[in-house]
């Protein structure tokens, strides 16, 4: 057994919020300098450059790259012979806390759905724990802004659609969602599962790094193309460049569903990972 | 790019000017307002009370922005989605405002609006918050602090981007480019 100080674990957690909204990813910076670098339209052009000019003042002035600093989703890889001091939830929200007031973010988070009283420093967050053998811990920081999250959709399908109905899915889950998601866009495709499974397995897509490999690259590229050919582009206002890349995940399912969930990533898909 | 400047309070005769594409700068004074500050001010309209500022003019900017520190008298402050502003706008229309700046498409009611009372939409580029803060030099909150990032704040704005989105003629950079987005 490994202990892990429940102090050391909000430590993590406020240096990761404050990098995850200050520093955009390296996959992602590239991502746009390559779709500034193809991109024909030139107002597509320019807003792309705007983008990276954006990424470059944030680095720079310690600012958030975006003012929605998002309701952010933690993801734990929790080592089965981890033992944490004190409670681990606490710990995870006051590292937010500590971070979000330190970073000078936005309190973007209210503490009920109908009554909507702000609560001031950005928590509760979101935690999800995935338990795997052996004695590390790993943590995903990822400030998720309403934006693009707001856009997300899943659907039962039937599984005679096959890969054509999630396709069809998806696209239209993209023209549906226009400019208002912030596009280009990462996007975040969940395949199988149940009703819970499928959006959290389109989230988790999110936080895949573009370029890492996963189960289904061909339809991966394929969905791309076809998303990029909507001419939605950069802001909803035209271009070749609507996504930067979409990411796809699976899970086993029942024999009488296929479900399907998009969750939508904007241009600054934003996460910071921690070893402890 | 060159782009027209625009210093509110803006005019029909320049709104008239403004087309779907076009780039622009806007100078001088203009207010932060969103969901929760929207939903009050169309209660006090309801009401019959004057609104904490006059809209007759103005340009009211769809933004939350994270908030200053150091020299910086506003943090990142990009626009927030337009859409959810849609069923308070026509109201504000009606007392004599004469643009919004968002991101995103507006609904055929605002649409429709726009072009009878003579209102610009403008685009700036969502989630270029850090960008568009050092557009702004000053800001101050005129109402509703309890609001917190909600509050309606009066920004002085130097060379602030944006792009004509749906101009006072119906032109529309969104129905042109996405057959999808309502």
């Amino acid at each position: 057994m490994r202990t892990i100080n429940s102090k050391d674990i909000t430590e993590a957690v406020k240096k990761a919020a404050i990098e995850a909204n200050t520093l955009l990813p390296t996959d992602i910076y590239q991502a746009l300098q390559e779709a500034y670098a193809k991109e024909q339209l030139p107002r597509a052009k320019h807003i792309l450059e705007v983008l990276l000019e954006n990424a470059d003042l944030a680095r720079q002035e310690g600012l958030a790259l975006c003012q929605d600093t998002g309701l952010v989703v933690v993801n734990i890889t929790f080592g089965q012979e981890v033992h944490v001091e004190g409670s681990l939830e606490e710990a995870v929200n006051e590292g937010i806390r500590r971070g979000y007031r330190e970073g000078h973010f936005r309190a973007s988070v209210v503490r009920h759905p109908f009554r909507r009283e702000n609560t001031g420093d950005n928590t509760p967050c979101v935690i999800h724990t995935e338990l795997v053998p052996g004695d590390g811990m790993q943590l995903t920081v990822f400030p998720k802004g309403a934006g693009s999250e707001n856009m997300g959709r899943v659907a039962m399908l039937k599984p005679g659609a096959g890969e054509q109905g999630i396709i069809d899915f998806v696209i239209e889950a993209i023209e549906m969602a226009g400019g208002s998601p912030c596009p280009p866009l990462v996007v975040g495709v969940g395949v199988g599962g149940n009703l819970e499974v499928a959006p959290y397995l389109a989230k988790k897509a999110l936080m895949r790094p573009l370029g890492k490999p996963g189960p289904h690259p061909e339809l991966e590229h394929k969905l791309l193309e076809l998303i990029n050919r909507t001419g939605i582009g950069p802001q909803g206002l035209g271009g070749n460049t609507t996504a930067l890349g979409v990411n796809l995940e699976v899970h086993p399912t029942h024999i009488a569903s296929l479900p399907v969930a998009v969750n939508l990533g904007c241009h600054s898909t934003r996460r910071c990972t921690v070893e402890l | 790019m060159d782009s027209r400047i625009l210093i509110p309070p803006l005019t029909e005769d320049t709104i008239r000017l403004l087309k779907a594409g076009d780039f622009v700068t806007v100078q001088g004074t203009i207010y932060t307002a969103r969901d929760a500050a929207h939903k009050r001010m169309v209660e006090t309209i309801a009401t019959g009370k004057p609104l904490p500022f006059d809209p007759a003019g103005q340009l009211i900017y769809y933004t939350g922005p994270c908030p200053g520190f150091g020299d910086h008298p506003i943090g990142s402050c990009g626009p927030t989605t337009s859409g959810r502003m849609d069923g308070y706008t026509v109201d504000l229309l009606k007392l004599g405002l004469k643009g919004m700046i968002g991101k995103g498409e507006r609904s055929a009611e605002v649409r429709e609006a726009m072009r009878k009372y003579q209102a610009v939409y403008l685009a700036a580029v969502g989630g270029a918050g850090a960008y568009l803060s050092r557009r702004v030099v000053k800001a101050e909150i005129v109402a509703y602090p309890d609001l917190g990032p909600e509050a309606i704040m009066k920004l002085e704005v130097v060379d602030f981007p944006c792009i004509v989105a749906i101009d006072a003629q119906g032109g529309n950079l969104y129905t042109e480019f996405n057959k999808g987005d309502k």
